[in-house]
């Protein structure tokens, strides 16, 4: 998604709007708030599910950036940087709102027979995923499974997967090791394969 | 998902690789498992490359005001 290997362009633009910024300038401030906002915003409606956290949760990371302004050394792309910033606050907001215990994922985890074989019987997918997945309406079923994960589980998997955020740094953020961030990712794939099973075994078409 | 991301060790990944070869239903199973994660990237795709123009203008203007 976001690529921390800058291009020269990327890099120069930065610059200068990062200057602009230091500055105080009001014009930058407007550029930057209008190129990234909707960016942001797309990040915090995947993470919270709901519009009025997620515009709420846009606002107050531009509230961090803006504070943080002066620590960011141009390292990583202010898209990069931002990106980050975002993904924290939902992160933030997510733990707050958290108040009921959470469904148990084991339901949706293959299950073993003593000598380490799966019980279930697998049956292979009609349709190659990777063309199924270029209809919207495959995409869409794709992200109604995935908000049916355990929140934790879903957490871990739309930061790894679809975030991109590195295993070391999803654990700083979540507050897990790296092993926890591994062992979640991997039994929230394997929940996820449970439920797209049924939509993909009989092909989308 | 060691496997996945090759941080088996050798004297481990041959043994695993030995089964696979032989035993569909783990052939199958690791199949969808890949495609679960393509699914998962691939439905976010679209959405990410479409760049929402639908930020409130008053959400831009509150957060501008933030600053001062």
């Amino acid at each position: 998604m976001m690529s921390d290997v800058p291009s020269s362009s990327a890099v120069t633009d930065d610059a200068e709007l990062l200057a602009r910024l230091r500055s105080g300038e009001d014009a930058a401030y407007e550029v930057l708030v209008r190129t990234y906002s909707g960016r942001l915003l797309a990040v915090t409606r995947r993470i919270l599910r709901s519009e009025d956290d997620a515009r709420e949760t846009v606002h107050e990371a531009f509230i961090q950036a803006f504070r943080h302004l002066s620590q960011f050394e141009g390292q990583a792309l202010v898209s990069t940087w931002l990106h980050r910033i975002a993904v924290n606050t939902a992160l933030m907001k997510l733990r707050r709102r958290r108040r009921k215990p959470e469904e148990p994922i084991d339901p949706l985890l293959p299950k073993y027979q003593d000598d380490g074989h799966h019980v279930e019987h697998f049956t292979a997918w009609e349709e190659p995923v990777d063309q199924a997945v270029a209809h919207r309406e495959t995409q869409a079923t794709v992200r109604a499974c995935i908000d049916q994960l355990p929140e934790s589980y879903r957490t871990v998997l739309l930061l790894r997967d679809i975030e991109q955020v590195a295993t070391a740094e999803a654990a700083g953020i979540l507050g897990i090791s790296e092993n926890a961030v591994k062992m979640r990712l991997h039994r929230a794939r394997q929940a996820l394969r449970t439920l797209l099973d049924p939509h993909f075994r009989g092909g989308f078409q | 998902m060691d496997y996945l991301t090759g941080e088996l060790s050798p004297d481990v990944q041959e043994p695993f690789e030995r089964h696979l070869s032989r035993c569909e239903n783990c052939h199958t199973y690791l199949a969808q498992y890949r495609a679960t994660v393509e699914a998962g990237r691939a439905a976010f795709a679209d959405l990410d490359s479409e760049v929402p123009e639908d930020v409130p203008d008053d959400l831009i203007r509150a957060i501008l005001a933030s600053r001062k």
